[in-house]
């Protein structure tokens, strides 16, 4: 035995392998999914660098001319001879500039409340399943509850008692998607439990907190994971749902879903490109979450595993 | 019962007295260890054997407190040098697991947490009960490895657990139990998933280890040749209850109960060449509607009316026990 390991030289050695690296590996093996990630890694870099890159920044009403307003895509600004790529809306604005900060409300709405309620959803599971008894009933026929009626439903209920704004809309998001994470980790948390490695954990002296969170949530995680993937994307066109029907964002921090409801009315009157552009841009980020998404379901699904 | 019973159980490591536990299930109560006596001396190993659902596991997660519900300790009492396990709470007892108590577990692949790293459950398992930094943890838990036979610990340590061999994940969790040189380990068929010369090895290591630290054995297995080659004592289970106890040359040799007898003469050996082995006829019975009196009684050859009642164990010779009301060598049917 120990002859026999001296023989066989380093490298043929197992490097270390983490599991993540393999689901990294395996992810990149869909040219699709790179593509989606590509795209999106821009979509957010974008997002991030909004106002050191864009040409006027649309909520100065300093920079804004009511004279360009609703001007055809590729219209030259006669001051400042700059091109208006995608056009301008109603008030004048540039809609390149404008999808790009839409794009950071969009995109901090959609994944900040879908992170905070994974955090929650995940804790309040495992919680769940660790107590068991009437704690466990109790949370999850409220996760019941709020899983049977229509998302946008309650997402009007709510914001109609909370009023509009940011914050709001977040907190309406988290109290909606928190149910899905808790009901997955909850499920994942009661099979691992059962495993023989939190019995030996535990017959280790390893309290059970530490055995929790430290032994069975990172095997709860790569369900939750996809989940979590596919709840931004989720999140992102509800938001954009509740801006359109105007109980979302307040006008003077506009998301893709209030640029495309400011757009709406001029679609008769053939100025398009206001609602159309916000559009598309909300469409790519969604196809590029979603096919993100669906490799990580692909990867990380022990079903599906060769 | 304060006075010990002769000079070498003065001080057992571990003294279990008539425990009792049963599964609350609902389809009933199922008594799947009744009234288990059984000691361990310091430095002893007490092969524990039966078959499956003897109770032989239940006996041992029962020690370390492992029972979860609907199981319960119904009764007995358990001493670890001389405190009763079964009185104390759950954080007095979290201090005794896997410090002065460790078990190891039949199936090597499932034991270690697949997701982290063999160094992430050892630090952990080493910081659950010693005060030291993370780079001393470590350092640890690469000697213990060293001590477990294995060749390049620091490589190890950096694996997977799906990067080692079963047996070599085996020795990790063998390697994990010796952290803390406990006082008493508790294995629950720890090479049953290995292969024979892997066993081998790993049955050599674990009783070199017990007997340089002193630290007494219960090895739970179903394989009689298992317990004549390591143990020093032997108790044999059969649905719940412990029928035959002594010294592996006694029981192994002279068994005086006839399901002890019926094992051994299961078991297939040279001089039985080209024989037809025989077997134990019928079934173990089922735990939830036991018979009463002997539970062996449907299946024994020298069952009479006296059997229809409970037997109690009986000393027949100097540390032999045996609970039967027609004990004797087969010979003497």
């Amino acid at each position: 035995m120990n002859t026999l390991a001296k023989k066989i030289p380093d490298s043929v050695r197992l490097q270390t392998q983490s599991p993540w690296r393999r689901v990294a590996v395996e992810f990149m093996s869909s040219p699709t999914a790179v593509v989606g990630l590509l795209v999106l890694l821009v979509i957010v870099l974008v997002a991030v660098l909004a106002p050191w890159i864009v040409v006027q920044n649309p909520y100065d009403l300093m920079q804004l001319n009511v004279l360009d307003a609703r001007l055809a895509p590729g219209s030259v600004n006669m001051d400042s001879g700059y091109t208006y790529w995608l056009g301008t809306d109603g008030q004048g604005r540039d809609l390149v500039s404008a999808i790009m900060y839409g794009l950071r409300i969009s995109l901090w709405v959609g994944i900040g409340s879908a992170l905070i309620a994974a955090v929650i959803g995940t804790l309040l599971g495992l919680v769940s399943a660790y107590i068991g008894g009437w704690v466990d009933a109790l949370l999850m026929r409220l996760v019941d509850l709020l899983l049977s009626f229509p998302a946008i439903l309650m997402a009007l209920m709510i914001l109609a008692w909370l009023g509009k704004g940011v914050g709001n809309v977040m907190l309406t998001l988290i109290l909606l998607e928190w149910a899905y994470y808790a009901r997955t980790a909850r499920g994942q948390a009661l099979t691992e439990s059962r495993r023989e490695y939190v019995d030996a954990a535990r017959g280790q002296g390893i309290g059970p907190w530490r055995i929790v969170v430290g032994h069975i949530l990172p095997n709860c995680l790569p369900p939750l994971l996809v989940i979590g993937a596919l709840q931004i994307a989720r999140a992102i066109t509800l938001e954009a749902t509740l801006s359109f029907l105007g109980l979302g964002v307040p006008v003077t921090e506009p998301s893709l879903g209030l640029l495309i409801a400011n757009g709406f009315q001029y679609m008769l009157s053939n100025e398009y490109w206001i609602s159309l552009f916000p559009g598309l841009a909300l469409l790519i980020t969604i196809v590029a979450i979603n096919l993100v998404g669906d490799r990580l379901r692909d990867v990380l699904n022990p079903r599906l595993q060769r | 019962m304060s006075l010990p019973e002769s000079p070498m159980a003065a001080n057992p490591t571990l003294d279990v007295r008539n425990l009792c536990t049963s599964f609350y299930t609902r389809a009933g109560v199922l008594p799947a260890v009744r009234d288990v006596s059984l000691q361990v001396q310091p430095g002893r190993i007490l092969g524990l054997v039966g078959e499956s659902g003897s109770g032989k596991s239940v006996t041992g997660f029962s020690i370390l407190g492992l029972v979860d519900a609907p199981g319960r300790i119904s009764g007995g009492q358990i001493l670890f040098k001389g405190q009763d396990l079964t009185r104390l709470s759950a954080s007095q007892l979290r201090h005794l697991q896997g410090n002065r108590i460790a078990m190891i577990f039949q199936d090597p692949m499932m034991t270690l947490n697949p997701v982290l790293r063999v160094d992430t459950q050892m630090i952990e398992a080493v910081r659950a009960h010693r005060p030291l930094s993370k780079r001393d943890a470590r350092e640890h838990a690469s000697r213990t490895l060293a001590l477990m036979g294995i060749a390049s610990p620091e490589e190890r340590l950096r694996a997977y657990p799906h990067q080692l061999s079963g047996g070599m994940r085996q020795r990790v969790a063998i390697a994990i139990a010796l952290l803390h040189s406990p006082d008493l380990i508790i294995a629950d068929e720890p090479t049953t998933a290995l292969d024979v010369t892997i066993q081998a090895q790993i049955l050599s290591e674990v009783q070199k280890l017990v007997r340089e630290q002193g630290t007494s054995l219960i090895w739970i297995t179903h394989d009689l040749s298992v317990v004549a080659g390591l143990a020093d004592d032997v108790a044999v289970m059969y649905a719940g209850r412990i029928v035959e106890q002594g010294s592996v040359a006694d029981v192994l040799d002279r068994p005086q109960h006839p399901y002890t007898q019926g094992l051994i003469d299961s078991l297939p050996s040279r001089n039985k060449r080209g024989q037809r082995l025989r077997q134990i006829p019928g079934m173990a019975p089922d735990l939830l509607s036991m018979p009463s009196g002997c539970a062996f009684a449907e299946r024994c050859s020298r069952a009479s009316a006296l059997c229809g009642q409970e037997p109690e164990p009986r000393e027949i010779a100097p540390g032999q026990t045996v609970r039967c009301f027609h004990p004797g060598a087969a010979d003497a049917q």
